[in-house]
């Protein structure tokens, strides 16, 4: 199936306006959640970090440190893309799966349209380029979050949060989590895809589809997130 | 003309068609009837090449479908429309973008060009005014026709209805059997029908096969199947009370 979801598109003018309407659905429609939650992410671990700081040895601006490496390294790339595999995941799957049993897929291939590439690719190339996107405004959402939680605590100043934003900052950090979630972009919507194509039966069947997308791809995140960060930070 | 030769198609060591030989006549309404897991879809199937015969051969007007190169096969099926048991219309599209796809696939037409041509198509199934609504807006006798519309949109050559009434009323049922009539000899199509219906056994059987068991059991049309001794097709013709009495008078 990948071949031939890999294979060059029937019709490019048709290829990239499908990959644009993708881009759209996958991630600007996801903006919102996202924010949401990258603002409390950072504000809750801003919160928590100073709440486990009580020694007068360490520094208060390791708040900030900790908030940057946290959302940058891990939360946002990694949790977001987790939930954006949930979102995105299941919207993929159930589509092509009910696309597949109301032989839709069947329609474009008797046409003589490579259904694979039509229907999967653009989906691919949209979230590879789009989540990125996304996941830099998880970031900065983040940092933000937790700004406004420092406004709320008395021992930590913003000037003091700041720095410690900008302390030891490398910037192979921010292409190491753009690296990584082009990757899960890849993982989630190939995994979600495949699920859905290979779909067969009912709507019973295109729901455990999107299940088991959602399983599958929080798992196979989970482990390339491991060995990413093995061969990446190591 | 499409021609299927000694076709053979087991799955998993189980025969599902054996020796299927017919011919498939241009300009008529050719029907595949037959019980529910008799073969029906597997021989169509094979047939638009969605499925690859295990033996056998399928000739559209002599051209033979496994031994093309998958460019040739692509080309042959721009000539293929088909209407599905469903109408498959694409959800994400309107009435008129539906129609419009083929084209925007498959042709050089200019956005102007192909808006005609899936309105000439629209109306030449009927819809008017319908353009904007998504296939979910419309009714399923509508939906049939929509997909009909998209079938042809292309003028293609070979035109495949699976159960095109399956889940209509029927007075919509013998409005979508007479269009599939009249479109088949308006553009000179080789028209199959897959289907269970006797009414539209009578109504647009031109070219019927029987298939029983993966086998070709009787060839004939719509007046030869009222009069055949054959038992296993008059099991299937006379099964319904109506019918019976029908046959007790003829």
């Amino acid at each position: 199936m990948l071949s031939a979801c890999f294979s060059w598109p029937d019709k490019f003018s048709v290829f990239w306006n499908h990959v644009m309407k993708e881009m759209i659905r996958l991630g600007v429609k996801s903006l919102g959640i996202v924010i949401l939650m990258s603002a409390f992410m950072g504000g809750v671990i801003v919160i928590q970090t100073n709440a486990a700081i009580d020694s007068p040895l360490i520094p208060a601006y390791t708040v900030g440190f900790t908030t940057r490496q946290s959302v940058i390294l891990e939360f946002a790339p990694t949790i977001i893309c987790l939930i954006l595999a949930g979102i995105v995941g299941s919207s993929i799957s159930s589509e092509l799966g009910t696309m597949r049993i109301t032989e839709q897929i069947d329609a474009l291939d008797i046409m003589g349209v490579n259904s694979a590439s039509f229907l999967i690719l653009p989906k691919i190339i949209a979230a590879v380029i789009i989540f990125p996107i996304l996941i830099m405004y998880s970031m900065a959402t983040g940092l933000v979050g937790g700004w406004l939680a420092c406004q709320s605590l008395d021992n930590i100043s913003s000037q003091t949060y700041l720095m410690g934003l900008q302390w030891y900052w490398d910037p192979f950090y921010l292409q190491y989590a753009l690296i990584k979630t082009a990757i899960f972009a890849f993982i989630i919507t190939s995994v979600s895809a495949c699920e859905g194509y290979h779909a067969s039966g009912g709507t019973l069947e295109v729901g455990r589809s999107s299940t088991k997308a959602v399983i599958y791809s929080c798992m196979t995140i989970l482990l390339t997130n491991y060995v990413i960060t093995q061969l990446l930070l190591l | 003309m499409i021609e299927v030769k000694n076709i053979f198609k087991g799955f998993n060591g189980v025969e599902i068609l054996k020796d299927v030989t017919f011919t498939f006549e241009a300009g008529k309404t050719n029907l595949i009837i037959g019980q529910s897991g008799s073969g029906k879809s597997v021989l169509t199937k094979c047939i638009v090449g969605l499925l690859d015969p295990d033996r056998g051969q399928v000739l559209y007007d002599g051209r033979d479908l496994a031994a093309m190169k998958a460019k040739e096969k692509k080309a042959i099926r721009t000539e293929i429309g088909m209407l599905f048991q469903g109408g498959a219309l694409f959800d994400s599209m309107t009435v008129i973008e539906n129609v419009e796809f083929p084209l925007q696939m498959f042709t050089k037409m200019k956005p102007n060009e192909r808006r005609d041509r899936a309105r000439f198509c629209l109306d030449r199934v009927n819809i008017k005014d319908k353009d904007g609504l998504y296939p979910a807006e419309i009714s399923g006798g509508m939906q049939k026709r929509v997909a009909i519309a998209r079938a042809i949109a292309m003028q293609p050559r070979y035109l495949f209805c699976d159960e095109p009434n399956s889940g209509l009323d029927p007075v919509t049922a013998i409005v979508i059997d007479n269009l599939i009539q009249e479109i088949t000899q308006e553009f000179n199509i080789t028209t199959v029908v897959i289907t269970h219906d006797m009414n539209s056994v009578l109504e647009i059987g031109e070219n019927i096969m029987f298939i029983n068991k993966g086998e070709n059991w009787w060839v004939g049309d719509r007046n030869s199947i009222l009069k055949t001794e054959n038992e296993e097709v008059n099991n299937f013709v006379y099964v319904s009370k109506f019918m019976s009495q029908f046959r007790d008078q003829i």
